[in-house]
This record gives structure tokens, C-alpha cells and sequence, in this order.
């Protein structure tokens, strides 16, 4: 290897196994990279190299007496949601600006268990709320790739924008991600990386800031699918601590990889080719379904008929949900308080300071569509919508293994071309909230470059607790379009 | 039919009330948190980050609370709904921690039930129970140790409460107080919720409205909000009645609002109207499954339910002859009904009744005891009634001994021992002592014989009082009545 910015998870990990290199070495090249390149993208909210050198230091001695977990020694990123005990967990939100958790949330604990080493909290939308990874309190995230003859900053996507950002930059090895309407595998997306976000209940919740408790699902995102699965098996599980968690086996994902696509039906639903769909997209779309094909797949034409209700189905039940969530942040117990001369006068400081614009929108949206006289038109509605969205899929898979869809209807776009009708924004969630609503996994690689030079992805969508047959259609995806090309802004690249 | 009206400028009123009374659930841990759901300690000592609402914490149902429950509707003969969901109850205040109480709206655990009331006419009612959920209760704020800060304690905040709402059936404040005491009663005897309403274990919301005598369907209510005793409850209903029938009477019109009992004023006040009702925003809380429970456990629950009161005071009276009044006394505590039937059992029952809720009561009474910590105990009572029953004392030499049990502890064996106090059946002594007597008064004999027969009583005291009160009275009456003929 020429350098260490050349090793994807799975390759450091057997590396360090087979101590070509050091955890130490590893962990400061990465924290170097950091320090040269995040002040311009902006990926990380805090950084702990501190720790991370110490615990570095201790998978070295593991790993020379032959022990130490998994992901022992492997740099990682952890999305600013996940509480990390004595370490400030903000949600990107002013509010919890000065907020330091007691205690670790499930999925980062099971990763640090495995022996994962953090470098620190990384950017999102303020409570994951975004798409673009701009309603961050602590300023955007600059997407590593640029486009062709232009140095105009890109939006990461969001709300994993931060997540995306770093693994696309070389600045980590893997990240946690959340997804709620397709916040891990939109960013993936539009950073040329690999994300999955699991079935509901696959991975706890515990511990993880809540933005819409019902669709709200930890998950792995890193360079390829293997490097995901490593991170996967290591996240998820039972968590008697989170009641929606589901007691089932965590399989050996990695071994799913190779399982290839033979004989697997693929469908492709007609709903998903919507009026103004991008032409570059419908070539990628069309590209994957070739690749599959050529593989052994058998290519099933398919309908989701409920798929057009999901995107207004879906932000009124995640901002219903948000804006309970959101409750607790009133400045009495914990993160930042600005006093007033009543209760009220303290909540209503407190929380105007506190939110930012998008997160007050999503706070008062879904206020009203719980608020008596409405519930039944909006809510009620929704949860109806939801239930045909998953018969849709239940039924789709008595008749495919897998299904086929773009991940986003655009490529990453310059933070300036953001629209403004937030309603527009919304839109860029159409292809990812179906499958959220439902429940089910859904994963996203990257399969080749649009016009500008900018990574396009594709996204397949499985069955209940069937990440394994998503990872091995996906893996076919990725080794047929060989994605190969790095951003603009690489920890690799000298500059 | 219970015969309470008001009696108003332009005739007779009837009142309607209706009750939700909220019983914390006995357990060790709080509803959703494995944080103590003791009463007391610290500020701020019993509570879990869960509870606090830190970011990130979800709640997960304690199961033992779930069963607590299941015994409760099942105390109440009610439906116990094996499809139940909870949902999130939104609202700020400072000691709601996560902006939302976590509730049962929609789907309750127990459905419909029943509540048997006596009142002191010897006339029973049935109550009709229309549901109860489970519910987290909130922290309490303090606002009265700093002139401008409030405090807020989180101990309370997240403990399983249950809320049992009556039917629109109660029409006095006499049925609303039995109603709740009975309510209270059967609670504790399932050990499903200590009752305490000192402490705030027990409290009740009011729902009071009024109508004419004969006129059909129902006025504008008010609910009075967390009135926490019987005594309030009965007041609140009588002045709020009250209020009402003024304000319809003086041509006006009541309004649906949520009303504070004051009770040293002996007035309601108006908290908030219906404008300024709070919009809940009820919906399912999606960080819990919906509770799903197998019929197999709730009979499990069933078959292990102790004797509800009713049951206990019909066996009562059949196994031992108690009256209708005297069960009732007897079954008002559990503990008192288990004390009663250790000492009554095996023995003269109705010698047990009669010392149980005379002297022993008034011991208890007296010493200012209660029946758990009790003095004398349930065997050593019963030791005390074989003592007269076998003819080793007499009643009034057993009331004596019972005094010193109360005093020392003692047995009453050992005690009637040390005081010499064995009932003379020697008809040889006894006799001696009524010829001793005799002779000594020789004038009231001879005026027994001529006829003033009362003077019979003044022999049978002079002989116990010669006996030192320890021989048998009836071979007293016995003999006497045959010297007093030779």
C-alpha cells in the first residue's frame, strides 16, 4: 500500500491483525488528516484525538498479545446523535451546545466494545433534520467532491452529512449514520460511499437523540459494502433497553457478501420512475439493472402503488413524533437555558434560541397535525398511508427478493442552489421514505459519476431482517461499476 | 334510590357525579425506569435518566406493574383488554421532564367493571367502573422556598400510577365517599395500591353536575381537580353542588371548566375554562410495542387473587354466625379479618366476635394501636377465650388478664399464674363462703325472703368480692340460690 489513506475497514483490520501497521500510527495518520483538512469541510462538530491516541495506544497492546475485538484499532466517526458518555453530544443544535451525556448509547458502545476507536462527533442536521446538512448549528459540511472545473461547495447531503463527508475524505474509516426518511443512504449518495440503513429494530435506539422514535434506525456508512457489514454486525442486536429492538441473531453479514445474485429476483417499481426523473439518473438506474442482470439476476417489473403518499405521509408522522420528541429540550434539566421572567417566558427563550429554523418549522408542523380537530386528517391518515406503503412491500416480495431504485433524484448539489420552498427540499427524500415508512433495509453504493463529475448511487431495498440478500445484490453493484474515484478533497491527495 | 337532593329557590336538584381515582401502583420500581418508586427520601434521589427525559432514554414497561394492573381490573370484576396501547399525553410543565406523560387513551387495560357500595342505611349500590389505564405520574414542583426560583423534585416523576374512571352513577357525596373507600379497600387487599391518601397514593378527580329531580340526561359539568381525601371529596361535592344549582336558579349558565377545591375556604375556584383547556395531542407512543398479553397469564393472576372483601364478609358470616354489621367491620382491613379468623377459629366464635370488637378493639383504641402492631396477638387472644371457654376464668377476671397482655406482653396462661387468678369450681369453698355471707346478713336474707328479690344481686357481689371475683358465676348463682331456699 502506498499509503495508509489506501486501506478501506476490512483491509486496516487485517492489516493491524497481521501488524503490518500499527493502531497508533493508523489512528494519527487519520487524526493529522483531520486536523489538515476538516477546518475547510467542516465534517466534524468535536474532535477527540486525546482519547483517541490513548485508546489507540491500548489496541496496540491487544492486538500484540493477540486480542482485542473486531474492530480493534479501527478509526471510526461517530454522527453527533449518539450520546457518548463524558464526550459533548449536540445534535448539531445550539440547545444542547454545552451538553455533555453521562452515559453511551448502544450502538457506539457495542462498536467501542468491538474494540473501534472514535475521533470524535460528526456534523448533521440540526436533530437530523435536513437533507442537505445546512441546518447544522455549527455551520455546514463541505462535500469532499467538487464538481468538474469548480470549486463551489457542495452539500454532503444530510442529515449523516458530516458522516458521509469524512468517510468520502479519508478522514475515518467507517461512521455511524441515523436514517429516518433516508438520512444515511442519501448522503452516501452524494459522497460516493456505501451506506445501509437496517430494518427497524435491527439496532437499538438506546442512547441515540430521538428525532421520529418510529422511524428512526442507526446504521453503518463507510467506503464499500463489506466495510458496512463489518460495522453492522457490530451495531446491531437486542437491546433490553429499547422495546422496539428485535431479539434476533445478528448474522455474519460479511460472509453474505459473496453470495452473488444468481437466480435473484430483482423488481423494479414503476412507481419510482416519476415525470422529470434525470435523465443521468434513469441511465444509472437502467445501468444497474443491466449489471444485475448479467450477474444471474432475473429482472422483475413491479409496482409499489401506494408510493406516492409516502413522501406527505411521511413528514407528517416524523414531525408529529419530532415535535414530542423535541419536548424535553425546555432548558430545565439539561443543555442551554436562556431565563425569562415565567415558566413560559423560559421555554419560549429558551427553545427561540435554542432551534434552529428548520427544526422550529418541523416543531410547529407537527404540532398541528396533532392538535385536536386535525389528528384524524393528517395523522391518523398517515399511519393508514404507512400501513398500505408496508403492504405495498410485503406483497412486492412475495414476488422479488430484492427491489431496485435510485437513491436520490439529483446528484450533490452547490450549497447556494439549495431551493428555498422548504417543500422542495422535502422532494429530495421520495426515493428513501418509502422504504423507511415500511420498516424495511435499504442500502445505498455508489455506481458512477453524473455530468459534473459527481457521484451518482443506487439504492436496493430487501425484505424484513434480510440485510444479507441486500448486502450480496449490493456487493454485485459495487464490483460491477467499480467505483474507484475519489473526491476532489482526499486525505490521500497531498495538497 | 339514594334520596340526596338539593333543595333550591324553585325546587328540588339531583346531583351527578362521577369519579377518576388515581391509585399509585405498589412496586418496587417506577413504571418505565428501574428507579425506586418508594415514597420519601431526598429531592431528586430516586430518579433515573430516563426519568429526567435525558436525550436519547426510552422507557420499557415494568412487567410487575403490568400485573398489578391485571389484579386490579380483576378486583374490580372488570374486562381486562389483552390489547392495550400507551399513548404519549403532551403538555409542558417544569416537572413533566420529557414535555409528555405517558398514558393509556385509547385502549385501556381494563375496560368495563364494577364497585359495590354500602351506605348507612344498610342499602347497597352498584358503581359501574368505565375503564382503567396505567399512567407515569409527574415530579412536583415546589413553589415556596425561594421568592423567585421554583424547585423542582423528579422523585415522583415516572411512578406507575392507575387511574380508575366510574361511571356518572354516584348521586351524593355519602355514595362518592363509599365509593371511594371501598375502592381504597379492595386496592389493599389486593395489594394493588397502599391507599395512602396522606401521601398522596390515592387521589381523585370530581366530575359534579346537576339536574332537576325527573329531568332526563345530563348538565354541563365541572371537574374538580386532585381533591386528596374522603372527607374533601364529600365537601367539594356538597359546596360545588351547591354552587351550581345557585347559578342555574339565578337564570345563568355553567360552564365546563376545571375547578380547585379549597378547603378552608370551603369553596371551588375556577383553575381553567374550556378555551383554556389544554390540547393533549394524544398519539401512540412509538418507543413502546403495544402490550399484548396472553389470556394463560391474566388466569394465572386470577387463580393467585387473594379474597376480595365481599367474598370474605359472605364466608365470614356463614362460617362464623357474624352479622351483617359485624362483617362489615370485621373485613374493613384485611389485616383485621386475618386476625380475626386466627383467634375465631377453632374457637367459640362468638365469643371471639364479642371480645374482638369489644375489648380488644378498645385496647387497641386505648393504647392507640393499630391491628399490625398490636399488643396482644391473634394466639394469644385465642389462648385467652380457651381460658373462659374451658372454665379456667371467668369473663370478668378475663377482661382483667387481657389488661395485664396488653401491659406485659405476657401469656395470658402465665398471667392468670402469677395472679392466682383460676376460677374456684370447688363447690365446698364456695359454698363456706356464701354461709360466711349469710350469716353475716342475716337482716337482707330475711328480706330476700319476704319477697324483695333484687337483693339476689347483692349476694352474688358479696360472693365474687369474697371469692376475689375468681369463682365460677353460674355454681355462684347456683348455690346461692339454693342456701337462700333452705
Amino acid at each position: 500500500m502506498s499509503s495508509l489513506f489506501d486501506y478501506t475497514l476490512a483491509s486496516a483490520r487485517d492489516a493491524l491483525r497481521a501488524r503490518k501497521i500499527s493502531a497508533v500510527e493508523l489512528v494519527d495518520a487519520h487524526i493529522e488528516a483531520i486536523e489538515r483538512l476538516d477546518d475547510g469541510l467542516n465534517s466534524f462538530i468535536t474532535r477527540t484525538p486525546e482519547q483517541a491516541r490513548l485508546a489507540a495506544k491500548e489496541a496496540d497492546a491487544a492486538l500484540a498479545k493477540g486480542e482485542g475485538g473486531p474492530l480493534c484499532g479501527l478509526p471510526i466517526g461517530l454522527k453527533d446523535l449518539f450520546a457518548t458518555k463524558d464526550v459533548r453530544t449536540t445534535a448539531a443544535s445550539k440547545i444542547l451546545d454545552n451538553f455533555i451525556p453521562p452515559y453511551e448509547s448502544t450502538v457506539t458502545a457495542n462498536l467501542k466494545q468491538d474494540g473501534a476507536i472514535s475521533l470524535g462527533k460528526l456534523n448533521l442536521d440540526e436533530f437530523a433534520m435536513g437533507s442537505t446538512n445546512l441546518t447544522s448549528a455549527f455551520g455546514g459540511v463541505v462535500n469532499p467532491w467538487q464538481r468538474r472545473g469548480s470549486t463551489a461547495k457542495l452539500v454532503p447531503g444530510g442529515s449523516s452529512g458530516g458522516s458521509a463527508a469524512a468517510v468520502a475524505a479519508g478522514l475515518v474509516l467507517g461512521a455511524t449514520g441515523t436514517d429516518t426518511g433516508g438520512s444515511i443512504r442519501q448522503p452516501a449518495a452524494f459522497c460516493g460511499i456505501a451506506g445501509v440503513k437496517p430494518t427497524y429494530g435491527r439496532c437499538s435506539r438506546f442512547g441515540t437523540i430521538a428525532f421520529a422514535s418510529s422511524l428512526d434506525q442507526a446504521g453503518p456508512m463507510a467506503r464499500n459494502l463489506q466495510d458496512c457489514a463489518i460495522l453492522l454486525e457490530s451495531m446491531a442486536g437486542f437491546d433490553p433497553k429499547d422495546s422496539t429492538s428485535v431479539d434476533k441473531p445478528v448474522p455474519h453479514y460479511e460472509a453474505a457478501l459473496g453470495r452473488g445474485v444468481k437466480g435473484l429476483k430483482v423488481g423494479i417499481p414503476k412507481e419510482y420512475r416519476i415525470d422529470g426523473l434525470p435523465a443521468e439518473i434513469a441511465a444509472v438506474w437502467d445501468q444497474g439493472i443491466a449489471w444485475l442482470k448479467e450477474a444471474g439476476a432475473e429482472i422483475v417489473d413491479m409496482s409499489l402503488p401506494h408510493t406516492q403518499y409516502g413522501l406527505p405521509a411521511y413528514y407528517i408522522a416524523a414531525l408529529a413524533e419530532a415535535s414530542s420528541n423535541l419536548a424535553r429540550y425546555d432548558g430545565v434539566r439539561f443543555g442551554e437555558r436562556v431565563t425569562g421572567a415565567s415558566l413560559d417566558a423560559l421555554y419560549e427563550a429558551t427553545r427561540a434560541a435554542g432551534f434552529g429554523e428548520e427544526v422550529k418549522r418541523r416543531i410547529l408542523l407537527g404540532t398541528y397535525v396533532l392538535s385536536s380537530g386535525y389528528y384524524d386528517a393528517y395523522y391518523l391518515r398517515a399511519q393508514k398511508v404507512r400501513t398500505l406503503l408496508q403492504r405495498d412491500f410485503l406483497q412486492a416480495y412475495e414476488k422479488v427478493d430484492v427491489i431496485l431504485a435510485p437513491t436520490a433524484p439529483s446528484g450533490a448539489f452547490a450549497w447556494d442552489e439549495k431551493p428555498t420552498d422548504p417543500v422542495q427540499m422535502y422532494l429530495n427524500d421520495v426515493f428513501t421514505v418509502p422504504a423507511s415508512m415500511a420498516g424495511v433495509p435499504a442500502l445505498s453504493v455508489p455506481v458512477g459519476l453524473d455530468s459534473h463529475g459527481v457521484p451518482l448511487g443506487l439504492q436496493l431495498i430487501g425484505r424484513f431482517f434480510d440485510e444479507e440478500t441486500l448486502l450480496a445484490a449490493g456487493s454485485v453493484l459495487e464490483k460491477a461499476a467499480s467505483f474507484t474515484h475519489r473526491p476532489t478533497i482526499h486525505a490521500g491527495v497531498s495538497a | 334510590m339514594s334520596a340526596y337532593r338539593i333543595t333550591g329557590e324553585t325546587g328540588a336538584w339531583e346531583v351527578v357525579i362521577g369519579l377518576e381515582v388515581h391509585a399509585q401502583i405498589v412496586s418496587q420500581a417506577k413504571l418505565f425506569s428501574g428507579a425506586s418508586a418508594s415514597y420519601g427520601g431526598e429531592p431528586n434521589s430516586h430518579v433515573s435518566l430516563i426519568d429526567a427525559g435525558f436525550p436519547g432514554m426510552l422507557p420499557v414497561l415494568n412487567r410487575e406493574c403490568v400485573a398489578q394492573a391485571v389484579r386490579t381490573g380483576l378486583g374490580l370484576r372488570a374486562k381486562i383488554n389483552l390489547f392495550s396501547r400507551f399513548d404519549r399525553k403532551n403538555y409542558f410543565y417544569a416537572d413533566l421532564p420529557t414535555g409528555y406523560q405517558i398514558s393509556q387513551f385509547e385502549h385501556p387495560i381494563v375496560g368495563k367493571g364494577t364497585v359495590e357500595i354500602e351506605l348507612s342505611d344498610g342499602e347497597t349500590r352498584h358503581i359501574g367502573v368505565t375503564r382503567m389505564h396505567m399512567e407515569q405520574d409527574a415530579g412536583k414542583s415546589i413553589h415556596d422556598q425561594d421568592p423567585t426560583r421554583s424547585f423542582i423534585d423528579l422523585n415522583r416523576a415516572g411512578v406507575a400510577l392507575m387511574e380508575i374512571v366510574s361511571e356518572p352513577d354516584i348521586r351524593s357525596p355519602e355514595e362518592a365517599g363509599a365509593y371511594i373507600r371501598k375502592l381504597r379497600q379492595i386496592l389493599r387487599y389486593l395489594g394493588t395500591c397502599d391507599g395512602n391518601m396522606e401521601e398522596g397514593s390515592m387521589r381523585a378527580d370530581v366530575n359534579v353536575s346537576v339536574r332537576r329531580e325527573g329531568e332526563e340526561g345530563y348538565r354541563t359539568r365541572c371537574e374538580i381537580k386532585n381533591v386528596n381525601s374522603v372527607r374533601f371529596v364529600m365537601q367539594a361535592i356538597e359546596v360545588e353542588a351547591q354552587r351550581q344549582v345557585d347559578v342555574w336558579e339565578s337564570g345563568g349558565e355553567i360552564d365546563q371548566e376545571t375547578r380547585l377545591f379549597d378547603h378552608v375556604k370551603g369553596e371551588t375556584r375556577s383553575l381553567r375554562t374550556k378555551e383554556d383547556a389544554h390540547d393533549y395531542r394524544y398519539f401512540p407512543e412509538p418507543d413502546l410495542l403495544p402490550l399484548v398479553l396472553e389470556q394463560s397469564w391474566v388466569d394465572e393472576l386470577k387463580a393467585a387473587l387473594p379474597e376480595l372483601p365481599e367474598d370474605k364478609r359472605a364466608r365470614l358470616e356463614k362460617e362464623y354466625g357474624v352479622s351483617r354489621y359485624e362483617s362489615g367491620v370485621l373485613t374493613a382491613e384485611q389485616s383485621v379479618a386475618d386476625f380475626y379468623e386466627t383467634v375465631a377459629r377453632g374457637a367459640d366464635a362468638r365469643l371471639a366476635t364479642n371480645w374482638i370488637l369489644g375489648d380488644f378493639f378498645a385496647a387497641l383504641n386505648r393504647t392507640g394501636r393499630t391491628i399490625e402492631n398490636s399488643p396482644v396477638s391473634a394466639e394469644s387472644l385465642r389462648e385467652l377465650l380457651a381460658l373462659i371457654s374451658d372454665s379456667t376464668i371467668n369473663g370478668k377476671i378475663a377482661k382483667e388478664v387481657l389488661e395485664d397482655m396488653v401491659e406485659t406482653g405476657d401469656k395470658p396462661s402465665a398471667i392468670v399464674d402469677r395472679k392466682g387468678l383460676r376460677q374456684v369450681t370447688d363447690t365446698g369453698a364456695i359454698e363456706a363462703a356464701i354461709s360466711e355471707i349469710l350469716a353475716a346478713n342475716a337482716d337482707k336474707v330475711a328480706e330476700y325472703k319476704s319477697g324483695k328479690d333484687k337483693l339476689f344481686g347483692f349476694f352474688v357481689g358479696q360472693t365474687m368480692k369474697a371469692m376475689k371475683g375468681k369463682a365460677n358465676p353460674a355454681m355462684v348463682n347456683e348455690l346461692l340460690k339454693k342456701l337462700l331456699a333452705s
